[in-house]
């Protein structure tokens, strides 16, 4: 707009900084907005002023894998024992949560995961022994992510574990995840001991073959598609899976009674499905895994594709940035506890579940999910406000999710770390709190705020990158 | 003959009532006479085969593909309609409106997405952040007021020929003021419009001439104010000169008014050149440079009398004639003084182009006039803190404003040092500016009148107002209370200087 068509324009002022100057403004009849603004995250000198260089670049990129993510169509097409099909996976392999890390580092609940897994494949049998070997460096750690899979709180796999196969039918690459194992005494809240062995027995002998029997007749389940009508349905998928896991379960159900001969086998894998309201998380995450894996290695992109939590660290991965991870401590939650419980007892920040965030789900997806937004600590407009913010830090908004109390607006998808940077907001997750100690279980859920660490850190990669 | 059309679009998912919805406003369009709106599902597709509406391209679609098919009576609606289907589908996408629960925007962007049609960033954050937002404004289009200060000469020229390559105007940095389309922006008065366009260097300087014109019952086009730095050869004048260029192209204004203090020599060369170019009365005050206009005050009333058409000598014969008045009644006040104190001035300014005011006014009525901030053949002051002699003070410079708020908001400094200056016997007069609008201080006169009271018992106390009968302070109220305190209340600075000078120089003339 030119100077003299400024002049005969009605004034329109965006202020930043003294707000009574915005209301001298609309006193005399001009429309102005206030800026919320606050000074910049402190980066390396010049990665700001490269970024801004390359910002066609950048956005021409950042393009190309928002429409990657726009077009993933992620299918759960079968099931199998994560030896047989996880890349990699050797029989002295322990995926977990989380960014890299020693077993010197790892927390209470992870370090119990990983004994509760060892028992569980018979190479101890006692939790001493298990921690012994653990601790021997006979068995080979690494990420989840690192190979195309994605796990809840300690995201425990050990090779004879079932995982559920998701396609990215669209761009052809696939993800895995274990079966969701309910509450309760659990292997990926870091609990170990007999009933826990005898759950992840029961799901291997099972739970796998029934569903990987039921699959095989339904075919292939359309997740994306099940996650939209989730999201109508009051999930955001990552703290709140009760939609997700019936419209699954609707799904499954007649295919179960069809295909699996033996009743009780049938009612008890029904009832576990329908007793466990988080069923559908074990299917949000690898599907926005299978999404955000497609959209790797685009280089020059500034846009996240993994988020995820060690319980030591906070882990991110850049599209633009390869196979770099940038880290930070992970926090501990500032969330709701459960009575009996409160922050001391709570584990820094932990699990893969993130991904549903990187994907435009869970926190990022929250307005969707109004009844758990007193669960994590306040009212519907809480909700509405923290999903309005997480558009300030997105590349684009989803084709796919909606979110019905925005008028059907995609859901906020694509964080692009230099809006996180220069704005200095950093992504919500919506998550649950684990006990520190081993296998105590969930001690609170809430809102928790990422670290700025690791976007800084990519923030500053990137710009190296580009230079 | 019956029209089909269709259209797919891949991966856009609706709910099915926003779909039916769709349909139904699509169906009521002229000439139209069956719409249909779905996902590609299977079911779908059935359906729309048995309304013959399955389009061979509808075929492949599959369950996450929008499908549009209108039957109309001609191609022109059935295009028409489908146009209106993307359209509404796309309004579909927009977000919610506005209501509590969406946060204030984080940065520029979203500023602009929010407030459509936006075309001004007013910057005031940190200076080392300052240049930051206001290149982040002039990239979304937006032209940009620079209220920061200590924003790097660098960032300043590098913001300046980005604007000016756009066709963008940059004000500042520290930029005080300005009044755009009848917008007062950060300190600035209620001025109304009329046919005089201002272009100033120097923030205060910019108030004094527009409240002047004001009071004199003209008006403004446009206030422009581009930061005292502009005017320097660093700098090159180029927001300077890009307002001096749009207020000649601007249809409204038929008087443009310069205001700065006076520009480097390189500037002053391309301003005087550009002047050479409008076919339009320029007035222009360089303060401290050239003898008429010499003061804001000449200045604005030049400005006014092109304005209406008058002759420009009438106009200053005017202030000759308030000039003797001003005489008189000093020598009157000295008279009437029982005790009269000291033969010294001391003036105190929180504007500082009130201050350059002051030297320039003051230099025809007293010698030897000292201050912190020289102007032309005043010297420099030797401290700040303790002025002797005749002094003026801008309390805006540095050493009175780190770790303070500016003078015309915080009058606790002031306040201070009238009393101060009061209880020096060798004080005679102490002269003040009262700065009116939005901005500054809402209520001077309060904080004022309880000092000025006892200030007044000693010395005499002259106090120039520069405000409107339109600013927030009332001002009719603000003259009243500060009277009734004992100051002697001009409305021009120039006037209260003259007043302050005529007084001293009364009192230097008095047997004692």
């Amino acid at each position: 707009m030119s100077i003299q068509t400024l002049f005969s324009s009605p004034l329109r002022v965006v202020n930043v900084g003294i707000e009574s100057f915005k209301e001298a403004c609309v006193q005399a009849g001009a429309e102005a907005v206030q800026v919320d603004w606050r000074p910049p995250v402190d980066v390396a000198p010049d990665a700001e002023s490269i970024l801004a260089k390359r910002q066609a670049r950048i956005e021409k990129a950042n393009q190309k894998v928002l429409d990657i993510i726009q077009a993933g169509t992620p299918k759960l097409v079968g099931l199998d024992i994560a030896r047989n099909v996880i890349p990699g996976m050797t029989d002295n392999t322990i995926l977990h949560a989380g960014p890299p890390i020693t077993w010197d580092r790892m927390c209470g609940p992870m370090r119990g995961g990983i004994m509760a897994g060892l028992v569980y494949e018979g190479r101890a049998s006692t939790i001493e022994e298990a921690e012994a070997l653990a601790a021997s460096g006979k068995i080979k750690y690494a990420p989840c992510h690192e190979h195309g899979a994605v796990g809840p709180m300690a995201g425990i796999i050990t090779p004879s574990m079932p995982v559920m196969i998701i396609h990215n039918e669209k761009f052809g690459n696939r993800a895995f995840c274990t079966l969701n194992e309910g509450l309760g005494k659990v292997l990926r809240y870091g609990a170990f001991g007999a009933e826990v062995t005898q759950r992840l027995k029961w799901m291997e002998n099972t739970l796998y073959p029934v569903l990987k029997a039921a699959l095989a007749h339904t075919g292939p389940i359309d997740l994306k598609n099940m996650i939209a009508q989730a999201l109508h349905m009051g999930d955001e998928v990552h703290n709140r899976n009760r939609a997700g896991t019936s419209l699954f379960y609707r799904a499954i159900a007649p295919a179960i009674v069809t295909t699996c001969e033996n009743k009780e086998d049938a009612t008890a894998v029904l009832n576990f499905i329908n007793g466990n309201d988080h069923f559908f998380l074990n299917l949000s995450m690898p599907a926005c895994k299978a999404v955000l894996d497609a959209a790797r290695d685009v280089p020059g992109s500034s846009i996240a594709v993994v988020m995820c939590r060690n319980g030591t660290d906070f882990g991110v991965q850049l599209a633009g940035t390869g196979n770099l991870w940038f880290t930070a401590p992970a926090e501990v939650p500032d969330a709701l506890y459960f009575a009996g419980f409160s922050k001391d007892d709570a584990n820094p920040d932990i699990g893969d579940s993130a991904i549903t965030e990187t994907g435009g789900l869970g926190g990022f997806a929250i307005a969707a999910a109004p009844a758990i937004v007193q669960f994590v600590g306040g009212s519907a407009a809480d909700a509405l406000r923290y999903t309005h913010q997480m558009y300030e830090i997105t590349a684009g908004e989803s084709r796919m999710y909606q979110i019905p109390a925005l008028d059907f607006r995609g859901t906020p998808t694509g964080i692009d770390v230099r809006k996180v940077v220069e704005k200095n907001i950093v992504p919500v997750i919506d998550t649950g709190v684990a006990h520190k100690q081993a296998g105590v279980g969930q001690v609170g859920a809430g809102i928790v705020n990422a670290p700025m660490g690791p976007f800084v850190k990519g923030y500053e990669a990137l710009a190296k990158m580009l230079k | 003959m019956m029209k089909i059309v269709g259209s797919v679009k891949q991966g856009f998912y609706f709910d099915s009532v926003t779909l039916m919805r769709v349909g139904r406003e699509l169906t009521g369009l002229p000439g139209v006479a069956e719409a249909s709106v779905v996902m590609g599902t299977e079911a779908n597709k059935s359906i729309l085969k048995m309304s013959d509406l399955l389009l061979p391209e509808f075929k492949k679609a599959g369950d996450q593909d929008l499908l549009v098919a209108i039957r109309a009576k001609d191609a022109k609606s059935a295009e028409a309609a489908l146009q209106k289907a993307a359209e509404l589908l796309t309004n579909k996408k927009k977000p919610a409106t506005a209501g509590a629960t969406v946060p204030a925007p984080r940065d520029m962007a979203s500023a602009v997405a929010a407030l459509a049609g936006a075309n001004l960033a007013l910057i005031s954050v940190a200076g080392r952040y300052a240049a930051r937002e206001a290149r982040k404004a002039l990239e979304q289009g937006l032209h940009v007021m620079l209220f920061s200060d200590n924003v790097s000469v660098e960032d300043e020229v590098s913001l300046k020929k980005l604007a000016h390559k756009k066709g963008l105007l940059v004000m500042g940095p520290d930029c005080g003021t300005a009044i755009l389309n009848g917008v007062p922006l950060a300190f600035a008065n209620v001025v109304p419009r009329g046919p005089i366009g201002v272009v100033g260097a120097s923030g205060t300087g910019m108030q004094e001439v527009t409240c002047i014109i004001a009071n004199e019952g003209s008006g403004i086009t446009q206030a422009i104010g581009t930061g005292g730095r502009d005017v320097k050869d660093a700098v090159g004048g180029i927001s300077f000169l890009d307002a001096m260029a749009a207020l000649a192209e601007c249809p409204h204004t038929k008087v443009i008014l310069l205001v700065a203090k006076p520009p480097q020599p390189g500037v002053l060369k391309k301003v005087y050149s550009l002047i050479r170019r409008i076919p339009k009365p320029v007035v222009a005050l360089f303060l401290g440079e050239g003898d008429r206009p010499a003061t804001l005050e000449e200045a604005a009333l030049l400005a006014v009398a092109h304005a209406n058409g008058q002759d420009p000598a009438q106009a200053l014969a005017h202030l000759t004639r308030r000039d003797a008045v001003l005489a008189a009644e000093a020598r009157q006040l000295v008279a009437n003084r029982r005790k009269p104190q000291g033969r010294y001035l001391r003036g105190l300014f929180s504007g500082g182009t009130f201050c350059a005011e002051a030297q320039v006014v003051l230099d025809g009525i007293l010698r030897n006039v000292t201050s912190n901030a020289p102007l032309g053949d005043s010297r420099k002051l030797k401290n700040s803190w303790h002025p002797e002699k005749n002094a003026v003070i801008d309390l805006g410079e540095d050493e009175f404003t780190v770790g303070r708020a500016h003078p015309m908001i915080d009058f606790t400094l002031r306040n201070k040092m009238i009393l101060e200056q009061a209880a020096d016997p060798e004080t005679a007069v102490i002269l003040l500016d009262v700065v009116l609008g939005h901005g500054a201080n809402p209520d001077p006169a309060a904080e004022l009148a309880p000092v000025i009271r006892q200030a007044a018992k000693k010395v005499f106390v002259v106090c120039g107002v520069t405000g409107t009968i339109g600013d927030p302070q009332n001002r009719a109220r603000v003259v009243e209370t500060l009277r009734a305190a004992g100051a002697h209340v001009q409305l021009t600075n120039a006037a209260a200087c003259k007043l302050a000078g005529l007084l001293v120089a009364e009192m230097a003339r008095k047997p004692r």
